[in-house]
């Protein structure tokens, strides 16, 4: 089967992440670009379906330079082959920019049973981009999986949310986006980071995916930030060490701060 | 006023308070609009309590087979009601929804296939339209306006008080396209979240958390002790979800639910970055970790250095004392 893993680079959640002066988006120079954590899960979710029934593993992302880095680190991990979306024009993509272009990136690959996602990244934590994709695709989008069986032509997933928990069924082609809990990521083995610097990974534009649109006219965004403010940071107010009255000294406070 | 399209949370008997959090954010912009997604008779059981809070016209989006899809009907119902008000050249002011893991997926679909600005996670609504984010785990508040399309903004739960405002509600039906089942996921089973009689987790005025130092699933006890004590949702850092000792859904932090309470306690959680963003917003912080250098104590409004086995067990009886004699 074919399978195309769609990850992102975020900045390192260790650190402390800001805006731009100039534009109010992320300020990506000033933090440490990572792959996703839950796009290795993905990720992970691919290369074990490609070890179990066999598959064709594509691993796309759209980014900045830096973001072939993520590419590399799939293919490192055993992917096949990737793609690398990089346009200046794609600075500031919103939700359903991000997710039109990658679903353009899914229709050039062939014959696609199934598209792995994460489903929220650690930056933006919108977590629409996969149900948007698979909506463009047509795709059944079976998200927030904690498991997934792939059998039959059909993928059944356990999706796990707030609200509970629900078994998902669908025929193949579908789009599943994975959880944090789905499974343990591996490594990139030394032999594994060796091969991923001779597989084929084709960078691509907004021009080689959109032929026929007027060039001017891509759409970046349909939002716009009017201000941005950083909130005050918290500071430390009573401090007690226990002796035994801890507990009724708190439960004092509670009752002073009417929160009880 | 132009209608402002409300999706409806609901269980197919109850509208879900978040719905009338959302009633009231539309009232902001003009004339609620309130759309019905389930099956065959759920909008007429509905309504009353739909007029009650605002809602001018409900929508009946019905089909038998409504709640058998995740996500598509109601995508299909507002993208209809979206064309039909357009037709009538009275295209709605916006589109809200809760923010919810699955508000927020129908939110972007429906962006997707609208070619509409998406605001996701809005905690404030102006009546220019103008939505109030708060972004980078709580570091960081940043006001969006739409500036193409109608405007789709998923609102966070519990970012609005609701209120009564009773208004005549007209009935008006929502013809749903049949489901393609080659685009859909059909849901085969459903496990409700069972909690109890605690409130929901991202809608609670108090959330007691534990983390790693609550030691086991034993340990929990104590802290949906003392979360029943004060009439609030148990959460739980990453950490204590990934030992087994507490379920995924209660994670708060980054990678799991926000939260902005009146009132978050953290028993033996250490105050990781990751877990901060899920909580800073609270109201007021209160920490109980046995390492005087935790970093959740730099936040706390109140710190315990402390056994957490000590002091909350103590501090349960001494709510539930305060409970009983008023
Ligand atoms: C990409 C990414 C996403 C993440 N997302 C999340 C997230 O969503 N939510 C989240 O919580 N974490 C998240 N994390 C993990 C986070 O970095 C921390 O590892 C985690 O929050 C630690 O949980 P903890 O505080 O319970 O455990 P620890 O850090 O081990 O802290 C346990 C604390 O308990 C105290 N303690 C022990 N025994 C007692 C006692 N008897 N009484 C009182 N105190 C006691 C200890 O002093 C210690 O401070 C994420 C990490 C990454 C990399
Ligand atoms: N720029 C991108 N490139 C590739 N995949 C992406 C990109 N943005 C989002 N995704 C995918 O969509 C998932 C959820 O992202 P989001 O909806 O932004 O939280 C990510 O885990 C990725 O799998």
């Amino acid at each position: 089967m074919n399978i195309v893993v769609l990850v992102k680079q975020v900045p390192d959640t260790g650190a402390e992440r800001t805006l731009s002066e100039a534009d109010h988006t992320l300020d990506r120079e000033s933090a440490d670009p990572v792959l996703d954590e839950i796009n290795e899960r993905a990720a992970e979710e691919a290369l074990t379906l490609k070890e179990t029934v066999g598959a064709d593993v594509t691993v796309v992302s759209m980014g900045p330079d830096s973001a072939l880095d993520a590419v590399r680190k799939v293919l490192a991990m055993g992917a096949d082959r990737g793609i690398h979306i990089s346009d200046d024009r794609l600075r500031g993509a919103d939700v359903v920019t991000t997710a039109r272009v990658l679903a353009a990136a899914v229709r050039t690959v062939d014959d696609v049973d199934l598209v792995l996602a994460g489903d929220a990244t650690t930056d933006g934590q919108a977590g629409a981009v996969p149900a948007a994709v698979a909506d463009l695709l047509r795709l059944p989008p079976l998200t927030h999986a904690r498991e997934l069986t792939v059998d039959a032509g059909r993928v059944r997933v356990e999706r796990e949310t707030e609200s509970g928990e629900t078994t998902l069924d669908a025929p193949l082609p579908a789009l599943v986006s994975v959880t944090e809990k789905i499974n343990e990521p591996r490594y990139p083995s030394f032999k594994g980071i060796m091969a991923a610097k001779k597989k084929p990974v084709r960078t691509v534009g907004l021009d080689d995916l959109f032929p026929d649109a007027d060039t001017a006219g891509h759409l970046v965004t349909r939002t716009r930030v009017v201000e941005a403010v950083p909130r005050p940071a918290r500071a430390a107010g009573i401090r007690v060490t226990d002796d035994g009255s801890a507990g009724r000294r708190l439960a004092e406070y509670l009752i002073a701060q009417k929160l009880v | 006023m132009p209608d402002v399209l409300v999706l409806v949370d609901h269980d197919g008997e109850r509208v879900h308070k978040s719905t009338y959090e959302l009633l009231r954010a539309a009232r902001r912009l003009g004339d609620p609009a309130a759309v019905v997604v389930g099956t065959p008779g759920t909008a007429a059981r509905l309504r009353d309590a739909l007029a009650r809070h605002g809602a001018r016209r409900v929508y009946a989006a019905e089909s038998t087979e409504a709640d058998e899809f995740l996500g598509t009907p109601a995508v299909d119902a507002l993208e209809r009601a979206v064309l039909d008000l357009a037709a009538e050249a009275a295209s709605p002011a916006a589109v809200l929804v809760s923010a919810t893991t699955a508000g927020t997926e129908v939110a972007g679909r429906l962006a997707a296939r609208l070619d509409a600005g998406l605001l996701i996670d809005a905690v404030d609504l102006d009546p220019s339209g103008v939505a109030t984010q708060i972004v980078f785990g709580g570091s960081c508040t940043v006001r969006s306006q739409v500036t193409h399309g109608i405007p789709v903004i998923a609102l966070r739960p519990g970012s609005f008080e609701p209120e009564e405002h009773p208004v005549e509600a007209a009935e008006l039906q929502l013809t749903l396209p049949p489901v393609d089942p080659a685009a859909s996921a059909r849901v085969t089973a459903r496990r409700a979240a069972v909690a109890g009689d605690r409130p929901e987790l991202t809608e609670a005025a108090v959330v007691v958390s534990g983390g790693r130092g609550v030691g086991g699933a034993d340990g929990f006890k104590v802290v949906e002790e003392l979360a029943d004590a004060l009439g609030g949702a148990v959460g739980a850092s990453r950490a204590a979800v990934d030992a087994g000792y507490y379920p995924h859904r209660y994670q708060v932090g980054q990678t799991g639910k926000s939260v902005s309470p009146q009132l978050y306690i953290a028993l033996g959680i250490s105050g990781a970055i990751q877990h901060l963003a899920g909580m800073q917003t609270s109201r007021t912080i209160v920490a109980v970790n046995k390492d005087p250098e935790a970093p959740v104590l730099d936040l706390a409004d109140y710190g315990v250095v402390g056994d957490l086995f000590a002091v909350a067990p103590r501090l349960t009886r001494e709510v539930a004392a305060r409970r009983s004699t008023g």
